[in-house]
This record gives C-alpha cells, structure tokens and sequence, in this order.
C-alpha cells in the first residue's frame, strides 16, 4: 500500500495508490500557474505588448533578448504558454490500471498521461465530468491555437541561467518538464478512453478490488470516490462542497470506516465566506454599471458562472440592471449553457424537482429567452456587431493569460470606470494582472471558493473517523501569509500524514485477512462443535483454488487409488508429504479416567507415579512409559507400531483437533 | 406494451432455494392455465429472504376490480409494508404503473418505490391522465384520486444508471438502460452472492431516439425476461419506416389527411422524429400536428431527459435538439370545429407497428450478455412462449421456465459461503502452491471460527491463541534396535547417509551433537544397555509429524544396507 506523489499542487492534485494488486491514479490535475510567467496571447494585434522593453542578464549577454520581457519590473517569457505536468518520471505509466477522476477541474492533465507515457488503462470518470472536462479542454486548445505564436522560448529555463533570473521566474519549479497545450486531436483520443460511471456505482477491478464514486458536492459530476477490498478501504477525497449550489449533496455516509482518506482540493481561500463574496460580486457590478462602466468576469466557462448568473437572475431587476447586456463569450458558451440543463440527474434536490415540472433547471435558460443573457464563441463575428457598453462580459482564461478576456483588458483597462472582478479561485490576481500594469481600471478580488475550508473538514472527520488521513503538506500547517492562523490547517488525532510532489509515501495499513469462498459442498461437509458459549469452531482440510485474485475452497479429493501392479512400485512413492501436516491438539488428560480406559482395553499391569508437573503411566509388560503433563503427553515405547497407535488413539480420545 | 400477471421468486437462507409466482388478478382464473396473456405486469421475487415486487402495472382491458392485481395474494393478513422490501417499477407504461397509487395508497404499502428520474418524472402524469378519462369521462367510481397519486409519487426514490441502491444492510439494487421507452430500466436485484435480473420491456435495437439495453456479465441466478415477441424475428426497421412513410407521403400528395393515433409519450417522439426528418429531406409543406395536452409536455421531458436517448442525438444536442421539431406543431381545437375537409368520413385504416420490444434475436442475445443460471419468460403468448423457452434450453442449456398467473416456481441454489481467512494463511498457503512440482493438489488446514454472523478461516495455532486454549503436544519416543557393533558416531553417520539417499525431497541433517533430523523429526543414537553388538535409535516426533515418523521406524526396523567398507 503505497502513494506516489505526482503533483505537489493541492487542488490539482495527482497521486498514484498501489492498492493490493492495482495501480491506482487519483485524478490528473494540471498545474496552469505556470503561465503567469508567460507574456498574454493577444487576440487582436497588441502595440502595447509587442513594444514592452527586453530584459537581459547584467553581464550584457543579449542571448535571452528574444525571451524574455519585462512589463512594470516584472520579467516575462515571451513564448507559447507551457504548463507544469505531473512529475511522469516517479513510476512507470505503463503500470498504471486505471485512473479515477473526481471532477472536470483535476483531469486537464489527462491528454499527456494517456497519450505520451504508454499508459494502456481505462479512465472512469461521470458523464458530466467527461463532457464539461471536455468543453474546458476545447476552449483551452481553441484559446491557444487561435494566436499561433512562432516563438517557443527554451533559453531561459537552463538551470545556470534561471537562478540568475528574477523572482518568480528563479523560483519556478521543474521548469524542463513544462510543456505546450496539447491538441485537440490528443484531447479527442485521450476522452475516447473514459469509460462513463453514475454515483454509487460499484466497478469490479481485476476481483481484487471495488472503486465507487460519490457525490462530493462541488460541481456537476463531482465525486469523491472510495478504494476497497473486502477487508480495506481508502477514502478519496477531492473538491468536496458542503455548501448548497447547483450539484447534488456530498455524499458523506458512504466515507465512514476508512482505513485512509486522502484529503485534496480543499478551499483556496479558507478566509473568504462564499455567500458574503457573491454579496459583494453583484453590488460592485451594479455599481460600476450604474456608473456607465464596464463590468469584466474573468471565469471559466462551467461551474460557478451558473451560480452567478442565477444569483443575478434575481438581482438584475431589483437593481435597476434590466437594460444592461450580459456577454458569456466563450468558444463552448452555448455548449456550456445547454449542458448545464440536461443533468437533471446530477443536480440537488430543488433543481432535480423543477425538470420534473418539467422546466429546465437554471433559469439561465430564460436570461437567454429574454435576451438579457447572450453567448457567443468569440469577439469576432456577431459579436461585434451586438456588443452594447455599459456591459458585464463573462469570458476566459482566468488566468488572464489567453482568450478573449486579454482583449477585453487591453480595452477597458485604461478606464477607471471599468472594473475587473476575480471570482476564480485558481490565480493570484495581483500576478494575473502583472503584465497589465500600469492598469487604471478597477480591480475587485471576490474569490468564490466553495470547497471545504478548515471549520468544515474538522466536522467531516469527525463525521467520518477515518484511522489515518493523508494530505498534502501545504495543509498540515498555516498558510504562509498568516502563519499565525492556526485554525487555518487540519487538526486531527493521529496527526495527519503529509506529502509534497515526488514522494512516496508507505500507507498505514495493517491487513489482515482476505475473503474466501468455501464451496457449497466443502460447507456441507464441515463439522462445527461449539467450544465457548455462541464460538463454534470446525476444522478445515481444504484444496486452495486462486483465479482472478478471487479465492476460493474445495473439497480435498477422494484418496487416489492404489496403482496397479504392473506398474513398478519405486520407493518415493511410500515416503509421506511432510507438507501434510496433522491438526493441532488442545485439551488435557485426566490420569484416573485415562488409566481406566486403557484398562478397559486390555492394559494390565499398570502403575502410575506422580511427578512434578503431572503424572508417568507405566505399562511395564510392554515397557512402555507415558509421560502426562497439562499441556503435553510423551508415549516413549519399543519400536512396535500397532500397539503405538492403540495408545494414540486413545490419547486422541480425551484431545481437541484444531 | 403487452404483459400478463405476475411471478414470484423466493429464496429463503435456511433452506436456498427460488420460487417463482404470478400474481392472478382479482376475480380473475388464468384462462386454460396458460395465464400468459397481455395486460398487465406485476411480480413477486424473493430472494434469499428478501421480498421485491415488481412492476405494479393494470390491465388496460378491464373496467372493474380485475383491471388491477389481487395484492391480498401477497400476504392474506399482515401489512404490504412489512411483507415487501420494496417495489421496482421498470417504466413509465401504464401497464407497469398503473396500479402504483391503487396499491400504495388504497391497499396501503409505505415502503421505498423505486424507479429512474424520467419514469419518476413521467409516470404521475400518465396516471393522472389515465385517472380523468376513468373518473371524469367514465364516471368511474373507487379509483384513486389526484392526491393519491402525489401521495404515492412522494415514496418514490430515484435511481441512476449503475447506482448500487442498498435497500437495506443485505438487499442491492441496480439499474440497466433497457431502450424502449425514456428512462425504462432493467433491474437487478441481489442479497449475498445471489441474484436476479429482471428486465421489464426492453429493446435491443437502438431506434430514432433510444439507444439499445445493455447489461454486463452479471450472471444472476434467475433472468425474468419479457418474452412479447417470443417468435418474432422482426423484418428490417427501414423497412417499416420506408413503408409507412410512402403510406403518409402518398395520402398527402392526393389532398388526404394522415391520422396516426399513437400512445403520446415514447413511439410518439420516434414517428416525429421520422416525420421530421422525412419531411426536411423532401421538403414537404403540409403540416404535422399533434394533439395538445400530453404529447408537447412528453417533448419538454425528451429536452431535458436527453442523457437517457440515443448517443447521436445525445452528441448533437447542442447543435440541434431533436425534440424541438421545426415542421410538427401543436394542433389548435379550433381547426377540427371548422366545417369543412377535416371531417372526412371515408377513411383507409392501415395497421402498422411500431412497437420497441426485444424479439426472439434480441431476448436470445441479451441472456447471452448476462449468463444466466435460470430464464424465466413472463409478458408473452404461451404458445410462443414454449417455443422460445426450446430454443433457449437448446442454445444456452439453461433451465427455462414460463409460469402461469399464480403459479410459483421455485428454484434451489446452492451459495458458497463467503468468509474471511487471515492473511498468514493465506500467504503461507500460495507460497507452496506456487512450488513447480506440486503434484497432488495442496490441501490447506485451518480452522474456522464461527461467532454470530462472522465467520473466519485461520491457522490452527491463531484459533489457539484466539480462543485463549494452550496446544496439548503429544509426542512419540520409539527405540528401534539396530544390530551394529560399530561406535555410536559411526552408526548415526550411517543412518544420516541412510536417510539422506532415500528421503531426497526432505531436510535430512546431521547435527554437531550427534544427533540426526529429518524436517522436525529427532533420531539419537545410544549403547544397548547389555548387547555392545547392538544400538538403540531413539525416534521422536510430535502428532502433527505422525506419518513421516511412522513412516521413518519402519523404515529403520529394516536395517542399514551394509557398510561399503
């Protein structure tokens, strides 16, 4: 039982379980903060950003002129954006059996795993999962491929050249592992290899062990998922909500009686109040609106934007906003928005009763009915020709870094009426705008995070009580901004065991036994004799049949029959198997009722001398001695078998078989 | 959307065995004991215990008691509630439903209901349909009312696709896709290692809208399979659908009117469909309506249940969704009051199906997917039935049964016995059965300790210790006298060389104090107290050594061949 850490990011996480005989990937997250190093993709030609300074080295070596760029002290690399993978170097991917994935968000990494690495295993995730995991991924490679960029910069990541390159470029890690966004060829073939699984479904892998996903709470599909066998269960737990938005509940019951649960993807902001952010998301939008201002939400395409735009449902008329245009423009806009409403199935409870009305479930539907909401793939198009200011536009990537977002920021920005609103979580937002600055436009962090924070957790794990909790280190102490929070990190008896990416760690499993089947006819056969009140014990002489890592036990065979004469008799064939052995003995003698029994059958001449510890039966005709003690009898006599095995017989008499 | 009775399949723990019966409708005698007849589907299961009704549906052909079945069979005294485990509806046909809130409600059963979203969506509407025309046209009286309905609709719980339901600590549900109509499931229903698959209607075909039913290996005990189309090999669907499409096509092209009188919710959608399409490829202007009411309701469900239809419409739903027909519309009561060609008299009456049952390939291919022990055929014709149940017993060589309404059928199993064995065991028993020369099979010894329900498989010595007993070690000393004048040393020297060419596959070992060992087997030599020309061996082994032990004395009361020297 072991973990192999691939991804030292919490949220995105990726592990690998050796769970009995099957390997296991948890999720297959892929760590995108590794583009804020990298200048914006431009969708429209950028003076402002083709003309920023050059930076080199101090020595005056000009060689990483063409690489990097510097904006308002910050060093950039002017270069197709790359992404840090999960570390593919700590275990053979070809080892892999399957992998479980446990929301839309921790499976952008999928397409290199699956497609570079030799991996041959199946991946099961839900059916919303797949399709919106999907759309991310489309609008991610769409993002990047519709600004083909010439330069891939590779100069700088040399080790002797990036320790002297300022922070955070210095600091970035594994930077020789990062690589280009995949294609959507590569997406294509990596999805076609999910194999779809409803919650509560339980999949048989290899008979040795059972994978259920659970609802976790977090987003359409989520799930968390629990790794068992008979005698063993692990609690995977990733992205789980507790609070009330659009997706099914968490499923919190199934979790009880872990032997671990690895805990990932817990809040980012465990100081922020959802509810109090989404509070202060509407009213700085109105207020910027009200002020003849644009309003730009920098968000991913699924998730939390259905929440907003529910919220704003049934904001807009109270705040005067019934006029004012809301844009969702993104490459899977429509998908996304009809997507949303064909999961009846994986939604919570309320809007799982409005389908059977039957009305779709997100009153999205009637924004966009109404004309209030309009979606579009791109600025370019119908677009421009329906674009209305002032207006809110909802549009990618939130890391600020490619999509239609990067034009809307080179529009607006230079207007302190315009305001920017950060609700994804994902990127720091002083570091997303970084390659913005100077920027007059104003900034609104109001990070919606609805994962567990640490109040929430503490309640779960007592809910729960698993034996042992596994984490990622950055939660087994405060964050580093406010070490002083020790509220802010799990507190859980025993102490929760940590890892950091490209370690393994040894699970504390103490396993001690294994499911068999005893076969109908063997069952029939056993003679149970019952020992202590309510305990019956029968002993077992079984053949063992392993198929499929199922076990199973047969009666032993009829004793074989002698072979014929013709065939020459050699001498092995007498010699016993020693392997066989004789059942254990338990029990005591009692001297008076033994002697008489050997009196009944024909013993005479018997004499017995008391000992120390017990008692010696002498049988002196046939100069025999019989040692008895409490726990122990010892026949010492000539060497005449037939009256050696009348005196076992009746020793055997007074004892218990085991 | 045939059906007929109902079966019963028990199993009960103490003495295994399944049985099966039909549920006979109220007043009503299975005719010349057939009893397979069309109209209404409910089944009893028990399952090692475990008491699951299936379907609860009513006889479209009757206007009194015998339209729904005769629940009192289930238990003559004593509450359906505490009877039943829990109830299984397949789909949403009113032939499978239809006596739902009857039962719940007026007979009285508070236990779970199980069915999928879409059924869970669909079916209170079908019942309260089906509730007006009986009550508010009909004037029937006795017939449960809205309320009941919600009511009973209110002890429903949903189940997904492959959700593992747990009933309760012992009974499992799960759901397959069956195809036929939106959202119908086939279920199976599992205690322990037993089971029992029971498919309700399916298809095995996907059509215009549905994909087909699908199950996995999960080989049940009993397989309860309807049987509708037990002969039928049905000709090609394109060929139907070309057929009925030239029969519309031509009546319009001559100014005539096409009246298709379809169940709103299910083939409804798929002749839209077809209809649709057709008409988009010829571009056809006449206009295709349907009658208001349930069927543009049905449309909204198809919308949003569309993860339950087929993969192609399920793939291009963003695009276009099929069930927002551009060329059908909803028809408006005002055109059949204008006077006028809309009530034309003479009329051709053409018959076509379109019915979404498995046939004979179809129910033939699907006990191939699950690999059933037993079939049992419900929801057909009796003569066509026996002649599916040959071709099934032929093909599969499994028993086949088709019972009459009120009929039982029982069937034995034998369930192996699960329990847990410790690892050492285990362990220690695959490592020497992994050994290349292992030519009798390996018998493992344990004990197994059985306390309440909990039963485990361990090593003697751990069931010692376990239960707090100490081992009683019985122990054998034989003198064996062997004639040799020779020293002590040198007799053992010849035993060891003795032993060691004769015992080749066991540890045979010459120790420094002079003594000598085969596995845990003790042979010392000593002095004959009076004959210097003859040596005493000491022989001693414990009882779990007895036939090596046994074996060595004999062995040595022979004699040592003679010396080389």
């Amino acid at each position: 039982f072991f973990q192999y850490c691939l991804s030292g990011h919490p949220t995105l996480p990726c592990n690998i379980l050796k769970f009995k005989s099957t390997t296991i990937m948890l999720d297959c997250g892929l760590d995108m903060t590794s583009t804020l190093n990298f200048l914006p993709l431009p969708l429209v030609q950028s003076p402002r950003l083709s003309n920023l300074p050059s930076w080199s080295l101090k020595d005056g070596n000009a060689y990483l002129d063409k690489e990097l760029k510097e904006c308002s002290g910050h060093v950039f690399v002017d270069s197709v954006p790359e992404f840090c993978l999960p570390e593919t170097e700590l275990i053979d991917m070809s080892t892999v059996d399957v992998i479980l994935i446990s929301n839309y968000h921790c499976m952008m990494a999928l397409p290199y795993i699956t497609e570079h690495t030799g991996f041959t295993g199946t991946v099961y995730a839900t059916e919303p999962t797949l399709q919106i995991g999907r759309l991310l991924m489309e609008e991610l490679v769409n993002f990047i491929e519709r600004v083909p960029k010439a330069q891939s910069a590779s100069l700088w990541k040399n080790k002797d050249v990036q320790r002297l390159l300022p922070s955070p470029l210095k600091d970035a890690v594994e930077v020789s592992t990062w690589r280009r966004c995949y294609s959507m060829q590569e997406v294509n073939s990596a999805l076609s290899k999910i194999q779809l699984v409803g919650y509560s479904q339980k999949i048989e892998l290899f008979g040795a062990v059972q994978v259920t996903p659970l609802s976790s709470g977090y987003a359409l599909g989520s799930s968390n998922w629990v790794i068992q066998s008979h005698y063993e269960k692990v609690s995977y737990v990733s992205g789980s909500s507790l609070l009330t938005t659009h997706p099914q509940p968490m499923d919190q019951a199934s979790l009880k009686n872990s032997d671990v649960l690895l805990l990932t993807g817990l809040t980012q902001i465990p100081t922020a109040n959802p509810d109090g952010m989404v509070g202060e998301f509407c009213s700085n939008l109105a207020l910027t609106v009200r002020n003849g201002g644009n309003v730009l939400v920098p968000c991913y395409p699924s998730g939390v934007i259905y929440d907003l735009l529910e919220c704003l449902y049934q904001y807009i008329d109270s705040a005067g906003l019934s006029n004012v245009p809301f844009y969702f423009i993104s490459p899977v806009a429509n998908s996304s928005l009809e997507f949303s409403q064909i999961f009846a199935e994986w939604l919570c409870h309320n809007k799982q009763t409005k389908v059977y009305l039957p009305e779709p479930p997100f009153p999205h539907a009637e924004l966009i009915q109404t004309n209030k909401l309009k979606h579009y793939p791109s600025i370019h198009g119908d677009f421009s020709n329906d674009f209305r200011q002032p207006c809110v536009v909802f549009t990618g990537h939130p890391s600020l870094r490619f999509g239609d977002v990067v034009h809307f920021l080179e529009l607006w920005g230079k207007s302190s009426l315009n305001t920017v609103i950060f609700t994804e979580p994902d990127f720091s937002y002083l570091d997303a705008l970084a390659p913005y600055q100077p920027l007059a436009m104003k900034c609104i962090y109001c990070p919606i995070d609805t994962r567990l924070n640490f109040i929430q957790v503490s309640k779960l794990l007592k809910e729960v009580q698993p034996l042992h909790v596994v984490c990622p280190e950055q939660y087994t102490q405060p964050p580093p901004t406010q070490s002083h929070r020790m509220d802010l990190m799990i507190d859980c008896q025993p102490p929760a065991m940590s890892y950091r990416r490209a370690e393994v760690l040894a699970l504390p499993f103490k396993r001690r036994y294994e499911k068999i089947e005893i076969m109908p006819e063997l069952a029939d056969s056993l003679v149970p004799m019952e020992i202590k009140p309510g305990i019956s014990l029968a002993t077992v002489s079984a053949v063992l049949h392993t198929k499929d890592n199922k076990h199973v036990l047969q009666p032993p065979p009829r004793s074989t029959q002698p072979t014929s004469g013709k065939k020459r008799k050699r001498v092995s064939d007498d010699i016993p198997d020693c392997k066989v052995l004789k059942p254990l003995l338990s029990g005591s003698i009692p001297v008076e009722q033994f002697v008489q029994t050997l009196e009944k059958h024909g013993f005479s001449d018997i004499k017995v001398e008391d000992t120390a510890k017990g008692h010696i039966v002498l049988l002196q005709e046939a100069e025999t001695l019989i040692q008895i003690e409490e726990d122990s009898t010892h026949i010492i006599c000539d060497n005449d078998e037939m009256l050696r095995v009348r005196l076992r017989d009746l020793v055997l008499k007074f004892l218990q078989k085991f | 959307m045939g059906s007929h009775g109902g079966t019963v399949v028990k199993n009960s723990a103490a003495n295994p065995e399944f049985g099966s019966s039909n549920l006979p409708a109220a007043p009503w005698k299975p005719h010349g004991g057939a009893g397979q007849d069309v109209g209404r589907s409910c089944i009893l299961v028990s399952v090692a215990g475990k008491n699951v009704m299936l379907d609860c549906g009513m006889h479209m052909g009757f206007n009194d008691d015998r339209r729904f079945p005769d629940f009192s069979y289930i238990t003559q005294n004593g509450r359906l509630t505490d009877f039943l485990d829990c109830v299984i509806i397949s789909h949403f046909h009113l032939d499978h439903c239809g006596a739902l809130p009857y039962f719940s409600e007026m007979v009285g059963y508070d236990g779970p209901i199980y069915m999928t979203p879409p059924t869970q969506a669909i079916c209170p509407i079908l019942l309260e349909d089906y509730r007006k025309i009986a009550v508010d046209k009909k004037g029937e009286a006795n017939f449960f009312t809205s309320q009941m309905i919600k009511d009973c609709m209110k002890k429903v719980v949903a189940v997904h696709l492959h959700q593992t339901v747990q009933v309760d600590d012992e009974l499992e549900i799960k759901a397959y896709y069956a195809g036929h109509v939106l959202g119908a499931a086939m279920f199976q229903i599992k205690v322990g290692s037993e089971s029992v698959v029971y498919t309700g209607d399916y298809n095995m075909t996907p059509d215009r809208h549905l994909g087909a039913a699908w199950i996995d290996r999960c080989r049940p005990n009993l397989l309860i399979t309807e049987s509708t189309y037990a002969t039928t090999i049905r000709d090609s669907k394109r060929c139907r659908e070309r057929d009925f499409l030239k029969k519309v096509h031509e009546t319009v092209e001559r100014g005539g009117k096409v009246l298709i009188p379809v169940f709103a919710l299910g083939r409804a959608q798929e002749l839209c469909i077809l209809l649709e399409t057709f008409w988009e490829r010829m571009n056809l202007k006449a206009p295709i309506y349907f009658s208001t009411g349930l069927t543009e309701k049905a449309n909204h469900y198809y919308k949003l249940f569309i993860t339950w239809t087929n993969q192609k419409i399920r793939k291009t739903f963003v695009q276009r969704n099929m069930f927002e027909f551009k060329h059908i519309k909803a028809f408006d009561r005002a055109f059949a009051d204008n006077p006028g060609p809309m009530l034309e008299v003479k009329m051709q009456v053409e018959y076509m199906s379109f019915s979404a049952h498995a046939d004979a390939k179809g129910i033939m291919q699907l006990i191939g997917q699950a690999e059933p022990e037993h079939v049992l055929l419900v929801h057909g014709e009796a003569k066509k039935m026996e002649f599916l149940k040959q071709k099934i017993e032929q093909e599969f060589r499994v028993n086949c049964y088709m019972p009459a309404n009120g009929e039982t059928v029982t069937l034995p199993t034998s369930p192996s016995i699960p329990v847990g064995i410790s690892l050492g065991l285990l362990k220690r028993e695959m490592a020497q059965g992994m050994l290349p020369d292992a030519k009798r099979p390996r018998l493992l010894q344990g004990t197994l300790i059985m306390k309440d329900s909990n039963f485990r498989l361990v090593s003697s010595e751990q069931a010692l210790k376990e239960l707090g007993l100490a081992e009683h070690q019985l122990r054998f000393t034989c003198r064996v006298h062997l004639h040799d004048a020779r020293k002590e040393q040198e007799t053992v020297m010849r035993v060891y060389s003795h032993l060691k060419s004769i015992l080749k596959d066991h540890c045979v070992q010459h120790l420094p104090d002079g003594s000598v060992t085969v596995e845990s087997i003790l042979i010392q030599a000593a002095a004959h107290s009076e004959d210097p020309g003859t040596k005493v061996l000491l022989v001693s082994w414990t009882y779990q050594d007895e036939e090596l032990g046994s074996y060595l004395t004999s062995l040595l009361k022979k004699g040592l061949p003679q010396a080389p020297s």
